[in-house]
């Protein structure tokens, strides 16, 4: 009885921690570096975790998670509501919906999708944000955003796999 | 993952589908609700915001002490190894300093003893919280900072922040025991200041640059890079005379400001609250509903006042 307890509880542990690591991902990134002009450009690491659970275990990342998660992001970013959420929310369905495809993909392949929808990710992200003030944000802090977050892909798409390997077999 | 078999999988994965596709639309749906809430009720999400970084702020502060501590450890061995010609540097500053500090000792006597024979209205005096900066939210799209005080502490919302460098920016939100601090460099920044020693009138309006623009100026004002830009205390709890920055770009539609503030250690920031003599400020009206008379009874420079707010 005791034991049964014991090993649900940990698949359950087992289980939240995709969504636990990706909000532990979000708040992390708001660690000040002190880091001169490193702020603005910030890599989204809420995004590449949603990216690579969304892939590879969608059972552990479903759509109240990714919203939950693009919701916190927006409270803790204190940008206007709804953007990171709504943006999550459609990344995580159109990746999901060639999961199967990208599933077995190369770890290559897997970065280089990455790519464009990272793109359009942080396209939708600034076209909302201008929508919401009325007026025109510089794109340019937006791009170099997005060239941190393509960059340091790899490393936590690394981290992510011995995680899984690990913890989720 | 198992997969359902036989004749019930039939039933269960159309409708397994349809309530997928359904929860996908709803949250959707919330996603543009909160975009539209976030216009609509801007007090309600204020609170949660606040309850969100009040619950954070406690990790953050945590999480940033060894970051802050791997920070300072190489900040000291780089400046070990310069440390005898800081040193003549610095002696030389505080030489040049001292002087300064004669020159502010005369001016102080002489302010107080004209205040006195014009009967100006005496200052308000400044009280500080220092708070520590937790957290940076970063990305491209905004520009503010976590501290560790909060409404418990005595900050409230529209207080300056400033560090030793100048103004930094104003706190957007106090929770309980944390508070945001939109930076000026923010684009929902607008900041009243004065330009250099025609002291004209201007606001300071962030676009999310280092260096944000100088609008409202009079046409007819010259101003040239290098000019001082302080605080001009119009319309707010916002103490006048602080320092922001220098003009840095003049030119057609174009004027820019470059602030003192050092953005890349931001480690504490001292919150200013402005207080008013009793009399002219009920206790209470302080925390974003300042009267306009606050702000024309401490304008003794001869500009009007209009009842203006530096809101976002």
């Amino acid at each position: 009885m005791n034991q049964t307890v014991w090993t649900r509880l940990d698949l359950v542990a087992r289980g939240l921690f995709p969504f636990a690591l990706t909000l532990l991902l979000v708040m992390g990134g708001m660690v000040p570096l002190r880091v001169p002009d490193l702020s603005p450009i910030i890599p989204s690491l809420g995004l590449i975790s949603i990216y690579y659970w969304v892939i590879y275990r969608p059972d552990l990342m479903p759509g109240w998670a990714v919203f939950l998660l693009g919701f916190i992001q927006d409270l803790l970013g204190g940008g206007p509501l709804g953007i990171h959420a709504l943006v999550f929310l459609l990344m995580a369905a159109t990746v999901g919906a060639q999961r199967r495809f990208l599933a077995t993909g190369s770890f290559t392949l897997v970065w280089a999708l990455f790519l464009p929808v990272a793109a359009i990710s942080f396209l939708l992200i600034w076209l909302l944000y201008c929508l919401n003030l009325g007026m025109l944000i510089d794109p340019r802090s937006a791009m170099f955003q997005y060239m941190t977050t393509v960059a340091v892909y790899p490393c936590l798409a690394w981290l992510f796999a011995q995680a899984q390997r690990a913890l989720l077999r | 993952m198992k997969k359902p078999s036989g004749s019930i999988s039939h039933i269960t994965t159309p409708v397994r589908a349809w309530a997928h596709r359904f929860a996908f639309l709803l949250l959707v749906a919330s996603a543009f609700g909160l975009m539209l809430l976030g216009k609509a009720d801007a007090v309600l999400v204020e609170r949660a915001r606040s309850a969100v970084t009040d619950a954070v702020t406690p990790l953050l502060d945590a999480a940033s002490r060894p970051a802050d501590a791997i920070n300072d450890m190489i900040e000291s061995l780089s400046e070990l190894a310069d440390l005898r010609g800081e040193n003549a540097l610095l002696r030389r500053e505080n030489e040049r300093l001292r002087s300064w500090q004669a020159v502010a000792q005369k001016l102080e006597a002489e302010s107080t003893a004209l205040r006195r024979l014009t009967r100006a209205v005496p200052e308000s005096s400044l009280r500080f919280v220092t708070a520590r900066v937790v957290g940076d939210p970063g990305g491209a799209f905004a520009r503010s900072v976590l501290v560790n005080a909060g409404v418990r502490d005595g900050v409230a919302k529209g207080q300056a922040a400033i560090t030793s460098d100048g103004l930094v920016g104003r706190v957007a939100e106090a929770g309980m025991q944390s508070a945001r601090v939109l930076l000026i460099t923010d684009i929902n920044s607008r900041i009243p200041v004065l330009v250099g020693t025609g002291r004209d009138r201007a606001i300071l309006a962030g676009d999310n640059s280092a260096q944000p623009k100088l609008l409202y100026l009079a046409p007819d004002v010259d101003v040239a890079p290098g000019d001082k830009i302080i605080t001009s205390g119009h319309g707010g709890a916002f103490p006048p005379g602080l320092p922001v920055g220098v003009v840095s770009q003049v030119g057609e539609g174009a004027l820019r400001a470059l602030p003192f503030a050092d953005w890349g250690h931001l480690e504490y920031l001292r919150l200013a609250d402005y207080e008013l003599s009793g009399v002219l400020m009920p206790p209470g009206a302080r925390d974003g509903t300042l009267s306009a008379d606050g702000s024309h009874a401490r304008e003794n420079e001869g500009a009007k006042g209009e009842p203006q707010r530096a809101e976002r």
